[in-house]
């Protein structure tokens, strides 16, 4: 029984972890401007194409702090042009403008590439193969989670011990007050950005070396379902939204595996086809918390303004 | 700002149109109907590749009396069904005399409506579903079909490999794998098969080779896209999968090759061709994709042969044959001449049955050679 | 400007636009019998067949995000219950077997060959008619179910439930334990389509491939038109604008947000049916949100608010991705040729990057929030004050 479903909770966990890290991104984001930042999906696929070119060129040690910064500075560049102009447009014309950004970025990345599957470079040790429990796997699926949750811990003393991490509550809380307390709307804004996708970036590079394919779609599905992670947890809250994305990532994995699990438990006798729902399910769950809870497992309640 | 547009869009529109081409000789358009990008993108590009050796080869017909360049049309069908009519019809509106095309069977089918409203030919390369031409009059192939490519391989698992529980694994919605793994359960037996789809865009294949693991297969059989492929090959690998695995003709692609060199698996595969039947032909064409940096490219970066590449070199040789025997670059007349066609390419003997299907009745079995990189010839395989 | 119409003007209004629509038709009419297939100018007629399911795709999608203010992805999702319920009440009994070839078909009659046995061609043609609306219904069903949640939530929590549902149905629709009816994961085709339109009068046979689309999304959006001026569009509107307000004036939200959301996605459906006549085939996994995105920006692109924006957009957004940009990607472009920029995808890069200027600088879109009779209208009254002036 052990031995069955150990695999896909190991995996469940790992891809959770690697939501996670973008999740982050979104409810940070979104906690600021209220704003479903479409495109972060699409930044984590041009962070590993970006990775691909960049381990071409040049030795690996240089090729990942390298990518790191590049993508940090195409979300702070995407804020910079594609945001910030709207800051007073109502929020439908902000969110279609993200939504162009992603149509942007997955139509460079089809261009670029040719429209053809790119290879991840694989980055060694944590790729190569480890028996835990009895288990073989590679040893990133092991490493994920814990470095989530260490990058986790960084970033919460960050925000509650630092001055920039003060201001961003403060933002979030109320955009017109912090403004006029003296804080710099949009250094914190852009700061935001810089984090969350600083983490897109690590969670890229953990996604693709697990999952060594890109293609221009790669983000759109990890994309949503780290948003639905990110509401799911309660959007604005980081704890929150690490751990809506485990449950997620482990919820997937166990139904891509349910037909086996219930044919060894010997509950059906023949495949449903199951499957089919591993990416659905994610909706379903994001659908029962909004009717249920709108405010999500851990965020706070917030009346409607007129 | 809304005139300068107009008027940009009316300029567009003129030059778009505006023909471009002044030829000495006639010239005579084939259409290449391939995917370019896409899950099918590589092994569509290596397709193609045998199309413009042929072409530069023969670049001229003949065609009742008079010498005509040959041209080939690209359309680009995204390796997307919806993406394919229009395609098509793109392909149609340039004037070809046929269309050669293409890899992956799904957009054949969804394309065959749109050639046979405009009665222009369609010549199958490595489409082996079923439905490609069994609805379609205008559709034929040079290709072996699924219920024969799947006998083969269910054959293949349980005389040679010893299997007795097959895994199988497609792509959702994908004709190509989903018919494939359809004929093979059929006749592998279906009480000794594990069938399981997965959905377009997955990138973790760790959870379905667990399940092959855990329901004690003993034999992994995913006749999938080769983009797909490498990430089977790089999960099994990493999960120590402990089972052969078996696919069709779209895994003899370099690669498949490249992501199995130096890993402890075995991979089999049913194809077309195998490299060295015609030793001038191997030469000739490596030293051509050695040669063209494009070609280089769009072969993976080395000169490994694809058997689609053969194929497609071969189906360019039947439209040239098509062209002559119509005496004519009328669609209509050279739809007219394909039932009778007969060919030798250097994948064999070519002609057509009655509803436009290759007649043949061998596949090549080769197996991966992990250490050199290559591809080892095992068998050629028959349904009796 | 918003233009306050006097009965007179919009008699004058409604009576230009029947024409013209009608003017329109014949000339679709007339392309249809002139252009072969075989012919360059193909492309025009391939344009139209998608532009009008585009068209009616956006206008219905701009009732509920334009009119009501209802931020809702999940156009996907009713075009894909439309487009199923076309194709699987519309295959031939003869070609069924063929198409379900892994499953037993469940579902074994098909409209146009019910009525045409009984009524002969202009039963098949009713057929066709009645699955199309078939379509649209289903989709609405599916729509009340779905609107009875999600029809609670606000702004973007809508705009994410509904994504959700859109994926949720492909995903149902996709399952292979639903393969009698819906042949699981596989494409679904031989059902009517437009290659198939024609009208055989005597010894003339005259085409309808690209006419049949075309009526059907202009009658479409006739009725949505109708909608939109009538008491109802004008509490969708209020709602729009200050729901707060709209209620305090006595609109039932509920009920109008329910009616809008709905009848919006009857037509998406209708939509969904159509795209399967046009493309020939239906198939789940095409119905992703990436087409929810692209009719968005359609509907940016025209102007949000605005139905004859929505279309104009629309088809301005079929030419330019399917016919005029196309030199883009296959090397040579206005006259230059430069292989090794204009390949593969330069279309669509240069079409996102036109979008992305569209909804930054010029967020009105090409219409704004009028329409093409505001336009007309405040010509002809520029053109009477001058008379008059003149007098």
């Amino acid at each position: 029984m052990d031995k069955t479903i150990l695999p896909y909770l190991i995996s469940g966990v790992s891809v959770g972890g690697q939501y996670a890290l973008i999740a982050i991104g979104y409810t940070m984001v979104y906690g600021i401007l209220r704003l479903i930042n479409f495109a972060h999906g699409d930044v984590f696929m041009v962070a590993g194409l970006m990775m691909v070119y960049a381990a071409a060129a040049m030795p690996l040690s240089l090729a990942i702090p390298l990518v790191i910064i590049l993508t940090v500075l195409l979300g702070f560049t995407i804020e910079r042009v594609a945001y910030r102009p709207l800051r007073t447009a109502p929020r439908m014309s902000v969110m279609i403008s993200a939504i162009g950004v992603s149509y942007l970025l997955q139509n460079l990345a089809l261009y670029i590439t040719g429209g053809l599957n790119k290879n991840y470079p694989q980055i060694p040790w944590i790729s190569d193969r480890v028996t835990v429990l009895g288990m073989e796997t590679s040893r990133v699926t092991i490493i994920t989670p814990f470095l989530t949750v260490f990058l986790v811990v960084l970033l919460v003393l960050l925000i509650n011990h630092t001055k920039i991490g003060m201001a961003m509550r403060a933002v979030s809380l109320n955009f017109e007050t912090s403004q006029l307390m003296g804080i710099r709307i949009n250094s914190v804004i852009s700061a935001t950005f810089i984090i969350g996708t600083f983490l897109a970036a690590v969670g890229s590079m953990l996604f693709f070396t697990n999952y060594p394919g890109v293609v221009p779609t790669s983000g759109a599905m990890p994309g949503l379902k780290a948003f639905v992670a990110a509401v799911f947890g309660g959007i604005g809250s980081i704890p929150g939204a690490v751990i809506g994305a485990f449950i997620i990532g482990i919820a997937e994995s166990l139904i891509k595996g349910l037909d086996t699990i219930l044919i060894v438990n010997g509950t059906i006798t023949e495949q449903i086809g199951l499957a089919t729902f591993s990416d659905a399910f994610t909706f379903v769950l994001l659908i029962i918390i909004l009717v249920f809870k709108p405010t999500g497992l851990f965020g706070e309640k917030t009346t409607d303004k007129v | 700002m809304k005139k300068i547009l107009a008027v940009a869009l009316v300029l567009c529109l003129v030059l778009a149109v505006a023909p471009m081409a002044f030829a000495d000789n006639p010239v005579v358009k084939i259409g290449v109907f391939e995917p370019q990008s896409g899950d099918n993108g590589a092994g569509g590009k290596q397709e193609i590749l045998g199309m413009q050796y042929a072409n530069q080869l023969t670049p001229t017909v003949d065609i009742d009396g008079t010498t005509y360049d040959v041209e080939l049309v690209y359309a680009d069908n995204a390796s997307a069904n919806d993406k394919a009519p229009t395609a098509a019809q793109s392909l149609i509106s340039s004037g070809v005399s046929l269309v050669l095309g293409s890899y992956g069977s799904g957009v054949s089918i969804a394309a065959g409506d749109t050639f046979a409203a405009a009665e222009v030919p369609a010549i199958g390369v490595t489409c082996t579903n079923p439905q490609v031409t069994s609805e379609c009059e205008v559709y034929f192939r040079i290709c072996f079909l699924d219920p024969f490519q799947g006998t083969v391989l269910a054959n293949f698992a349980k005389s040679e490999l010893g299997a007795t529980k097959a895994y199988c694994l497609a792509k959702q919605g994908d004709d190509y794998s989903g018919g494939l793994c359809n004929y093979f359960i059929d006749a592998f037996g279906k009480d000794a098969c594990v069938y399981e789809q997965f959905p377009e865009g997955t990138s973790d294949f760790s959870t379905y080779i667990t399940n092959a693991q855990n329901q004690g297969c003993d034999v992994f059989f995913s006749p999938v896209s080769t983009e797909a492929a490498a990430q089977i090959i790089a999960k099994a690998d990493t999960q120590a999968l402990g089972m052969p695995i078996l696919a069709g003709d779209t895994w003899d692609s370099n690669v498949i090759l490249n992501a199995a060199k130096g890993k402890d698996l075995k991979i089999c595969v049913t194809t077309f061709y195998q490299e060295g039947a015609d030793p001038d032909f191997d030469k000739g064409i490596k030293e051509w994709i050695k040669n063209d940096t494009t070609a280089l490219a769009n072969n993976g970066g080395n000169d490994e042969l694809a058997a689609v590449t053969v194929m497609g070199f071969d189906a360019y040789y039947v439209a040239l044959e098509a062209l002559k025997a119509a005496g004519s670059v009328d669609p209509a007349d050279v739809l007219e001449t394909l039932p009778s066609l007969e060919y030798t390419g250097v994948t064999g003997k070519i002609a057509f049955d009655d509803i436009g299907d290759a007649l043949r009745d061998s596949a090549f079995v080769k197996t991966c050679n992990t250490e050199t990189g290559a591809w080892d010839f095992v068998t050629v395989a028959t349904v009796g | 400007m918003k233009a306050v119409r006097t009965p007179e003007e919009n008699r004058r209004i409604s009576w230009f636009c029947f024409f013209a629509t009608l003017a329109f038709l014949g000339l679709v009419l007339l392309l249809d019998q002139l252009i072969k297939p075989t012919s360059p100018m193909y492309m025009l007629l391939t344009v139209l067949q998608k532009g009008s399911v585009y068209a009616l795709a956006a206008v219905s999608m701009n009732l509920l995000n334009g009119c009501t203010g209802l931020f809702s992805l999940g156009h996907a999702g009713f075009m894909l219950i439309g487009a199923y319920t076309y194709a699987i009440f519309t295959i031939p009994s003869a070609s069924r077997d063929t198409v379900y070839q892994y499953y037993d078909a469940a579902v074994r009659f098909s409209f146009p060959e019910v009525f045409g046995n009984a009524m002969g061609p202009a039963g098949t043609a009713l057929g066709v008619l009645v699955a199309v609306i078939l379509a649209g219904l289903m989709a609405a069903a599916f729509a009340y179910l779905i609107g009875l949640p999600v029809l609670r939530l606000k702004s973007d929590y809508l705009a994410i439930a509904t994504l959700g549902f859109a994926e949720i149905l492909r995903a149902v629709c996709q399952w292979q334990k639903l393969g009698p009816i819906t042949n699981g994961s596989n494409l679904l085709k031989s059902f009517a389509r437009v290659s198939k339109f024609k009208l055989v009068l005597g010894s003339t046979k005259l085409t309808l491939s690209t006419f049949v689309p075309v009526l059907i999304a202009a009658v479409s959006i006739m009725i949505i038109v109708k909608l939109i001026n009538s008491t109802y569009g004008r509490a969708f509107k209020a709602i729009r604008d200050d729901e707060v307000a709209a209620e305090a004036m006595g609109i039932n939200l509920a009920k109008h947000k329910m009616i809008s959301f709905t009848v919006s996605s009857f037509f998406a459906g209708v939509a969904g049916a159509m795209m399967a006549m046009v493309l020939s085939i239906a198939q789940a996994s095409n119905f992703k949100s990436a087409m929810t995105y692209e009719i968005l920006l359609m509907v940016v692109l025209g102007g949000i608010g605005s139905t004859s924006g929505s279309v104009i957009g629309s088809f301005l957004f079929v030419a330019a991705s399917e016919w005029w940009l196309r030199g883009l990607d296959s090397g040579t472009f206005l006259g230059i040729n430069a292989p090794n920029i204009f390949r593969n995808g330069f279309r669509l890069v240069v079409f996102s990057v036109i979008i992305m200027i569209v909804v930054l600088f010029f967020r009105q879109g090409i219409m704004g929030e009028r329409e093409l009779t505001d336009v007309w209208l405040n010509r002809r009254r520029a053109r009477q004050k001058k008379k008059e002036a003149g007098k």
